[in-house]
């Protein structure tokens, strides 16, 4: 089998050519950028806003051991029952325990991608049960079999071309490219489901320790029906979506919907708390929290790297990526994909199998300039490449770096090098822009400059 | 290395100014490579020679975003809790790149040059985001004679050269620079004009393969011109 690393430079290899998806890609979020500017500029202070948010962030997760058993206490007490699940598989066995309980059959479900994070639907449907994903754009990947694209756009990938052939395909429906006719055949194959299911699963977008609820944003009423119409609902979280107080939402909510989406507001903002109450008229008969840890734990314990759990997956720096726009989500080959995935998918399965996506970056810190958390995102890559090169070291290029670094504190050899570099570079003519060519990764797409006649520094000796 | 007329403009500027120049011919490089590749000892084995000869400097300038982000924001990281943490907080505190230098460190926008040309400017990203220096440079170049600045749409995005991530992911980054030589086409401009010179090596490396009549130039050379 292909390595990840391996599989990760095929595809980008392959992606980076295709001029369709780059258009799509770079036209989709130019929009984006437009209107998310249009928002930004609606606060009083963007930058103050975003300072603001960090703290609270900082505050949560500093003292999550405060604010988490009180968010869990307080769940508790109106009937609500939380469970712990410290890696992916107890989270699994934990919701595959209560669909099985209540002899489920068929599972509605809002986009989480906690979910995605653990393969619950693999594991579900694996079990024999029927999960139908309700956000249009999970709906429209999950008939396609594909993982989302992107962590706030799943489907930003496809053109309506694309969807409505697809819904052709899947569900029968006549060819349009009308994106509210493609809406409402969604939505009447989805209608049927929150019917018939018997247990929603959701995510969560925050966990509000001082009320004991989970605040939901979403665009399409959908998390909301996943919630409402069901005996039992299930909500999966990372143990890092805390936020201290109820009114911290009045910052976030307008933070994320604008940093995720170039929104004021998400159209619906929901807040759950337990289950039907006595004297209630609706809501579920059963709620199950599950809180995730998942390695989480691992990252709050790196000083350096702890306020990565402040991310509250508005997808703002996948969306300025210059590498994201170029490889697209899918390449990345991981469930949080763009920077704050490359940061924090070496901490949740492995340094050494992902570390090449820290080095898969030009550091130009686009994505820490637009977190609206503040997270030291670039920062964080080269704190990855330091730790794993001091980890496992490659062999060749600490021998490369070690060679560069004695002729470069050698003035004498370095002149030396210098002029053999100059009495070859009429030779490198012959290989060049091939596989022979030293230079080869460079010159395959790039001319390379021509090495002066006269360096800086024999001008300094001349005129000096 | 690759451009000496970077350096030599340089010191041309800064002694019409009236400075006295100096150049420690012994220093050769940074010790960036290294430390963005992680490793850090071996960085440390280049950059501690840097600290020690720039000891006595007044100011040090250096034309290249990038590599004034790394003695003045990188050093004081790499020297963290060693014997020369001191060292390289000082010449941190004193390391300037050059537009930023010009402008907020002397005073000066108009250092006399004229250049006759339609050019955009392309921000190096550790020159903005690392050292915070979006205005000096076009303040710059608002003092340039007959110059039209044009900016292009995607100023701010990344060239894609990014050090050894343009060897190690080379179809990535050459389509980050196209992504950005579009953006640059679409101003109409004669010039792409950068103050770090790898950025202009990724570009004109690109423009060069493409066959395009547009050119990149440091922005040192057009202020050296008159």
């Amino acid at each position: 089998m292909k390595s990840v690393i391996q599989q990760f430079k095929e595809q980008s290899r392959v992606i980076t050519k295709d001029l369709r998806h780059r258009n799509l890609i770079q036209t989709a979020l130019g929009k984006y950028e437009i209107k998310r500017d249009e928002k930004k500029a609606a606060f009083q202070s963007w930058s103050s806003a975003r300072q603001a948010a960090a703290e609270i962030k900082w505050e949560a997760i500093n003292h999550l051991d405060k604010h988490l058993p009180d968010f869990v206490r307080r769940l508790e007490a109106r009937g609500t029952v939380v469970h712990w699940a410290t890696t992916a598989e107890t989270a699994r066995d934990i919701i595959l325990k209560i669909v099985r309980d209540q002899k489920a059959r068929s599972i509605i479900k809002s986009k989480a991608m906690t979910a995605e994070e653990i393969h619950l639907n693999d594991a579900l449907e694996h079990e024999g049960f029927e999960v139908v994903e309700s956000d249009l754009g999970e709906y429209i990947v999950q008939l396609r079999k594909e993982a989302p694209y992107h962590i706030v756009f799943p489907a930003m990938h496809l053109t309506r071309g694309d969807i409505s052939e697809l819904f052709t395909r899947e569900l029968g429906s006549a060819p349009t490219d009308n994106p509210e006719e493609l809406t409402m055949i969604a939505r009447r194959a989805l209608r049927q489901k929150y019917v018939t299911a018997d247990v929603g699963i959701t995510g969560a977008n925050f966990a509000i320790a001082e009320t004991g609820m989970i605040s939901i944003t979403e665009n399409e009423g959908n998390a909301r029906l996943t919630a409402a119409l069901p005996k039992v609902m299930i909500s999966l979280l990372g143990i890092e979506k805390v936020l201290p107080r109820m009114e911290d939402l009045a910052l976030f909510l307008p933070m994320l919907a604008t940093a995720g989406a170039g929104q004021a507001l998400t159209c619906y903002n929901s807040l759950y708390g337990g289950p039907r109450q006595p004297g209630e008229s609706d809501g579920p008969e059963q709620y199950h929290v599950v809180l995730l840890d998942n390695r989480r734990t691992e990252l709050l314990a790196d000083a350096e790297q702890r306020d990565a759990l402040h991310c509250i997956r508005c997808g703002a720096c996948l969306n300025v990526c210059p590498i994201y726009r170029n490889v697209g989500g899918h390449t990345y080959g991981t469930t949080y994909s763009g920077p704050i995935g490359s940061v924090i998918t070496p901490h949740l399965r492995g340094l050494q199998e992902w570390k090449h996506l820290s080095f898969a970056s030009s550091l130009c810190g686009a994505c820490t300039e637009a977190c609206p958390v503040k997270i030291d995102l670039h920062h964080h890559l080269l704190q990855n490449r330091r730790n794993s090169a001091h980890e496992k070291p490659s062999v060749i290029e600490k021998i490369t770096f070690k060679i560069a670094g004695f002729v470069m504190n050698r003035p004498g050899l370095y002149a030396v090098v210098k002029k053999l570099a100059r009495l070859f570079q009429p030779l490198h003519k012959l290989v060049k822009g091939t596989r022979l060519d030293p230079a080869y990764a460079w010159t395959q797409s790039r001319d390379l400059p021509t090495l002066p006649a006269e360096s800086f520094k024999d001008w300094w000796k001349k005129n000096k | 290395m690759m451009y000496p007329k970077v350096g030599i403009s340089m010191v041309r500027i800064l002694e019409r100014l009236g400075h006295k120049v100096e150049y420690p011919e012994d220093l050769v490089c940074c010790g960036q490579p290294a430390f963005n590749s992680g490793y850090w000892d071996e960085s440390r084995s280049v950059a501690g020679k840097v600290l020690g000869r720039l000891k006595d400097a007044e100011a040090v300038v250096i034309a290249s975003g990038s590599c004034g982000a790394m003695l003045r924001v990188f050093y004081p990281d790499l020297f963290a809790k060693t014997p020369q943490a001191q060292e390289a907080k000082a010449l941190s505190a004193k390391s300037y790149e050059f537009s930023d230098f010009l402008v907020n460190r002397l005073g000066v926008t108009d250092v006399g040059a004229r250049f006759p040309a339609r050019v955009t400017f392309h921000d190096g990203c550790h020159g903005l985001r690392e050292l915070g220096n979006k205005k000096a440079p076009r303040a710059l170049l608002a003092g340039v004679r007959d110059l039209e600045l044009v900016e292009m749409k995607d100023a701010e995005t990344c060239c894609g050269f990014g050090g050894t991530f343009a060897a190690k992911f080379p179809m990535i980054s050459t389509a980050m620079g196209e992504v950005k030589c579009a953006s640059a086409f679409a101003t109409g401009a004669e010039y792409i004009v950068s103050n770090d010179s790898s950025c202009l090596m990724q570009v004109q490396g690109l423009l060069s393969r493409q066959g395009s009549p547009v050119k990149t130039i440091h922005l040192a050379e057009i202020l050296a011109q008159s």
